[in-house]
């Protein structure tokens, strides 16, 4: 496992072939819907490390299996991480059914790199459940959503990073609303009420869905119980209709699209006639692996951009 | 001339060392000893096992019974530990935090066996537990039960065992870990609000005696090779104590307002290098603390001059206590008055000092207080930020420090030359203490037992004071433990924040930009950035070295991986893994790397890791270097290899050799 992590983050050119060879059988083989994979973000300090070990504890006595992807967003590729704020407690870090990988955060701009979707990608074949921790900083939630079947928004109460949420217009994207800290009182239940009325002004793309605000206390375990049944209820709720497949199908255009925008620009999005008309191709386009689209499109890009000169 | 006979001298502080090792029995002789050659009270080493709450036979125990400080698993231990040493005469300090509720219970047991009644009983539990989160390490449960265990034996001990200090808030354990004078004031003072804020709550503690509970807070403080800045700040933490236990908690008489500290001299600028060195520095640090009459430290214990090596033996610890019994007894320090009382220099110092102290500490008490700030990692952050400062002071030659950054060259020490000069714990001490653990076991009524830990738990949950059910839970035969899983069940375990954050530092040198480009030429060839694991496997809480392994490490372009303390090898190596790192720095300081750095490795064979590389960094005797390297291991650091800048270099070396080989 940490072996085919070690290959998709490999950046020598042979690697990087045999990585996306890997990743595209691995994409077409996969089943479906597989792993649950799921976001959690939210400000630093809001609790995000501390409760995926209450949710470890939770779910590896029933069988489950856990993987973690924890993203630091604020270090880049050539500068150096630290990356030691893995998880909080050692509820099982030397349990084989659990797997834990930071990476750094890699691109200049700030987003998830094509690791962190290979990552996802790669441990969802083995494990049930996949959960990414990312810092929420605007970007990257948006970012985190196109990998995830559900995002779960984590609130630090008393702390104005709701407010902040809310103004950013960010407030649509989160399936599962937390407010971590239950334990601290009142405080807690005000941010709770905060978020419901901010919810209630908004609209949603999924209108089927209405994103429970739950109270949670990572330090003693109140509410991570029916945290993971919301997530369940959730699964459910995608799976019903095929939501799933369209939400991955969304996902992995939107996907294709930002890794397309990030490494050529919006010069090279022209050169496949826009960004209307990529979206088109890729709808009708079969290929299941966003992988191998995000090769092929760069391809044709970068000989466009040859031809041009 | 005056007549000798005739001069009046102030009575000398407390007399101690600190020590404590392989078995009650060994230590008890050990105790007797120092006190036939004129020590004049105690002070208890414990071992790792009993400061973390676990048993001799506990997984995590593995290599550490006995090693840094005496096990103390049941109430037979501790009459063992005192046996023949009259408990109602003698000043016993214990340096024991999260479990001292259990162990001041022991000793409270014991007591009561020999016939002494626990009114009697005079000492100290160190009992600050915030400073473990920051520095020392051996925490077990989350910050606010822990503070509830205190208040409770605050509250207890203050009819009960009306002589007992029941928390040494402790500055020591800080400036070892880097802290400034400043800090030191501010955070220790914050801690000892949070305890009398917490007590002055509490509906069975009235308030007519929070000023005898506000008279028995005492401080364990360091003294450190600045000795002039030294006597200012305790001359500003007697007067801001003074100030602040009128203003907070309304106490009006002065002697229960005074300032009573406890002191260890700094060893964190003792030397590897020109050891004998030391001893000097040994002699000026403690000026810091006696010199000033009006702010002298009520008791004081001395390192010794081979503190950077490994554990003192007899004879080391017998030339520390030499220092304090010349100073008291053969200049004339204790004949004058204050010395220093009016002068304007001493003066001017010590308010910039209080000052800077009380805003600091104003800043920790609007956070929140200290709870808050240990677990938003301010104060722990603002320490390593302290000590990265003073490596890097040291490394580019900023701050002189003789024998090892300046005035190398010299004659080999006679101390040292081809001597073993340092304390080795038998490694039959650890298996002895698990074979008296299960007689033990086998020896007491096991209904008592599970009774006792039934009511402690019953206690607890409903609010309770842990101490009358813990006394009873020693008397039944309830092991170290058994008391703690007992809690843990009912608090949880907790894992401090690293205080090793990601905010990248300017200004680095040349030598440290050439090792970046090394760095980066390297993570090139490899395909992803150079990977670091820096683990601390053990219950060793020594996180100085590795903290500012990390940051160097980031600093030169690596990704590193670092969690903290206390890791079994187990979790180490599956991390390791996950992670898929190049290379794994082991930090190790508890004396344990024998057992340890062997389980990595064959935990990592056993993984199909055997090719990754492994270095070692800590307290590593030449001849255990030796046999770590061949065994396998890379490299091997010390004390001495205070230049971070070149061990980076060689984990560039390292790791290009082992992606060579492949
Ligand atoms: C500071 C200190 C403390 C501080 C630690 C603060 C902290 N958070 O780190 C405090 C006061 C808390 C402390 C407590 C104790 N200490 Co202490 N402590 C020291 C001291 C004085 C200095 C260590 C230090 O921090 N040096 C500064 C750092 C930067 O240096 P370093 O760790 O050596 O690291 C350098 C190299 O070794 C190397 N390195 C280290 N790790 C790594 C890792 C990698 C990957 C690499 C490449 C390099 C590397 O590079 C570093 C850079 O120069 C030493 C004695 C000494 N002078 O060395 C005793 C010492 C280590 N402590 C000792 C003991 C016994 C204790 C206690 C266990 C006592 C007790 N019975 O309770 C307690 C409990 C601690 C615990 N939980 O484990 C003993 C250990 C004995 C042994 N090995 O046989 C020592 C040697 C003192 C002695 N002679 O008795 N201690
Ligand atoms: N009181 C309380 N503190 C919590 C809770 N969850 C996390 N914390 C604390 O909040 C701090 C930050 O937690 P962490 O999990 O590292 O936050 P992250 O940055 O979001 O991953 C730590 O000190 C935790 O102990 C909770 O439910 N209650
Ligand atoms: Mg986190």
């Amino acid at each position: 496992m940490a072996e085919a992590l070690n290959l998709t983050d490999d950046q020598r050119p042979e690697r990087q072939a045999a990585a996306l060879k890997l990743l595209d059988i691995l994409e077409r083989e996969a089943p479906f819907p597989g792993a649950a994979r799921i976001g959690i973000t939210g400000a630093p300090g809001a609790g995000k490390s501390t409760l995926l070990d209450a949710l470890v504890r939770e779910l590896r006595p029933r069988g489950e299996t856990v993987a973690i992807v924890a993203v630091d967003p604020s270090s880049q590729r050539t500068g150096g991480a630290l990356l030691g704020d893995r998880i909080r407690l050692r509820s099982g870090s030397s349990d084989p059914g659990v797997f834990i990988r930071s990476m750094a955060a890699r691109d200049r701009l700030g987003g998830l790199s094509d690791a962190t979707h290979a990552g996802v990608t790669i441990l969802a074949l083995v494990f049930d459940r996949v959960f990414i921790e990312t810092v929420g900083v605007g970007q990257s939630e948006a970012d985190v959503s196109r990998l995830v079947d559900t995002l779960v928004f984590v609130a630090n109460p008393g702390t104005g990073d709701v407010l902040q949420f809310m103004k950013a217009g960010l407030l649509e994207l989160p399936d599962i609303f937390l407010v971590n800290k239950a334990d601290a009182g009142p405080i807690a239940e005000r941010t709770v009420s905060e978020l419901e009325s901010g919810l209630s002004l908004g609209e949603r793309s999924d209108a089927a869905w209405t994103p429970p605000v739950l109270l949670t206390s990572a330090r003693d375990g109140s509410g991570v119980h029916q945290f993971v049944e919301a997530l369940d209820a959730h699964r459910r709720h995608l799976q019903n209709d095929d939501r799933i497949s369209q939400r991955r199908g969304e996902a992995a255009r939107a996907l294709v699209i930002g890794a397309l925008q990030r490494r050529y620009g919006s010069f090279g999005l022209q050169q496949l006639g826009g960004l209307a008309s990529l979206r088109s191709r890729l709808a009708e386009d079969p290929t299941p692996s966003a992988f191998t689209r995000i090769a092929r499109l760069g391809a044709e890009i970068e000989e466009a951009l040859r031809k041009s000169d | 001339m005056s007549d000798r006979s005739e001069r009046k001298r102030d009575r000398p502080w407390v007399f101690r060392t600190y020590s404590g090792h392989s078995s009650a029995r060994a230590s008890n002789e050990l105790y007797r000893t120092n006190l036939a050659r004129g020590q004049t009270g105690l002070s208890v080493a414990f071992d790792l096992p009993t400061q973390t709450g676990v048993d001799s036979d506990h997984p995590l125990a593995r290599g550490e019974v006995g090693k840094v400080g005496v096990p103390i698993g049941h109430v037979e231990d501790m009459s063992a530990l005192f046996e023949g040493i009259p408990l109602d005469q003698m000043n016993t300090s214990m340096t024991i935090n999260s479990t001292a509720a259990w162990l001041l219970s022991l000793y409270v047991a014991a007591a009561e066996r020999s016939g002494v009644d626990a009114q009697k009983l005079q000492g100290t539990t160190q009992n600050d537990i915030i400073k473990e989160y920051l520095s020392r390490g051996t925490y077990v449960f989350p910050p606010e039960p822990s503070m509830r265990l205190i208040s409770d034996m605050v509250a207890y001990t203050v009819d009960a065992i009306p002589k007992w200090n029941p928390i040494n808030v402790c500055s020591y354990h800080l400036q070892e870990a880097g802290a400034t004078p400043v800090q030191e004031i501010a955070y220790s003072f914050a801690t000892a609000l949070a305890v009398l804020d917490a007590v002055k709550a509490r509906d069975d503690v009235p308030d007519e005696a929070i000023p005898r509970v506000v008279g028995r807070i005492s401080f364990f403080l360091n003294s450190g090779i600045r000795f002039v800045e030294e006597i200012c700040k305790v001359r500003a933490m007697a007067e801001l104590w003074d100030q602040i236990t009128k203003e907070r908690y309304g106490v009006e008489d002065p002697k229960l307002r005074r300032f009573r500290y406890g002191v260890q001299v700094n060893s964190l600028g003792l030397t590897e290098a020109q050891p004998e060195n030391n001893v000097i520095r040994i002699v000026l640090e403690t000026l810091g603390v006696t010199a000033s009459k009006k702010a002298r430290c009520r008791a004081l214990q001395l390192p010794a001059w081979n503190e950077a090596l490994g554990l003192p033996r007899p004879w080391d610890q017998q030339w520390s206590l030499r220092i304090q019994q010349i100073l008291a007894y053969e200049t004339d320090l204790l004949e004058y008055a204050d010395l220093f009382d009016g002068s304007f220099v001493v003066e001017a110092k010590t308010r910039e000092l209080l000052e800077e102290a009380r805003t600091e500490m104003e800043k920790v008490l609007a956070m929140g207080g200290v709870v808050a700030a240990v677990e938003n990692a301010y104060m722990k952050q603002r320490l390593v930020e302290s000590q990265t400062a003073r490596s890097r002071a040291i490394e580019v030659g900023d701050q002189i420090v003789v024998g090892v950054n300046r005035f190398t060259e010299a004659e080999p020490s006679p101390l040292v030359e081809g001597k073993q000069s340092i304390l080795k714990v038998d490694d039959a001490a650890e298996r002895e203490q698990i074979e008296r653990l299960n007689a033990f076991r086998n020896r007491r009524n096991p209904e008592e037992v599970a009774a006792a830990l039934t009511n402690l738990k019953d206690v607890l949950s409903s609010g309770g004071n842990v101490m009358p059910a813990s006394i009873r839970a020693a008397h039944a035969g309830v092991t170290t433990g058994e008391w703690s899983d007992a809690l843990r069940e009912l608090f949880g375990e907790y894992r401090a924040p690293t205080g090793v954050v990601a905010r990248q530092t300017n200004g680095a040198g040349p030598r440290t930009q050439a090792v970046r480009e090394r760095v980066r030429a390297l993570s090139e060839q490899l395909g992803r950035p150079l990977k670091v694991l820096i683990g601390k496997p053990g219950l060793d809480g020594h996180s100085n070295g590795a903290e500012q392994i990390a940051v160097k490490a980031r600093d030169v372009g690596m990704e590193v991986v670092y969690e903290g303390i206390r890791l079994t090898p187990a979790e180490i190596v599956q991390s390791a893994r996950d992670e898929g790192v190049h290379v794994i720095g082991l930090s190790i300081l508890s004396g344990s790397h024998g057992v340890l750095v062997t389980d990595v490795l064959a935990l990592l064979k056993d993984a199909g890791l055997s090719g990754l590389p492994v270095v070692v960094g800590g307290i590593i005797p030449d001849e255990d270097a030796e046999t770590l390297r061949d065994a396998g291991v890379s490299r091997v650091y010390t004390p001495k290899d205070f230049d971070l800048t070149r061990i980076m270099g060689e984990i560039v070396d390292v790791v290009a050799e082992s992606s060579a080989d492949h």
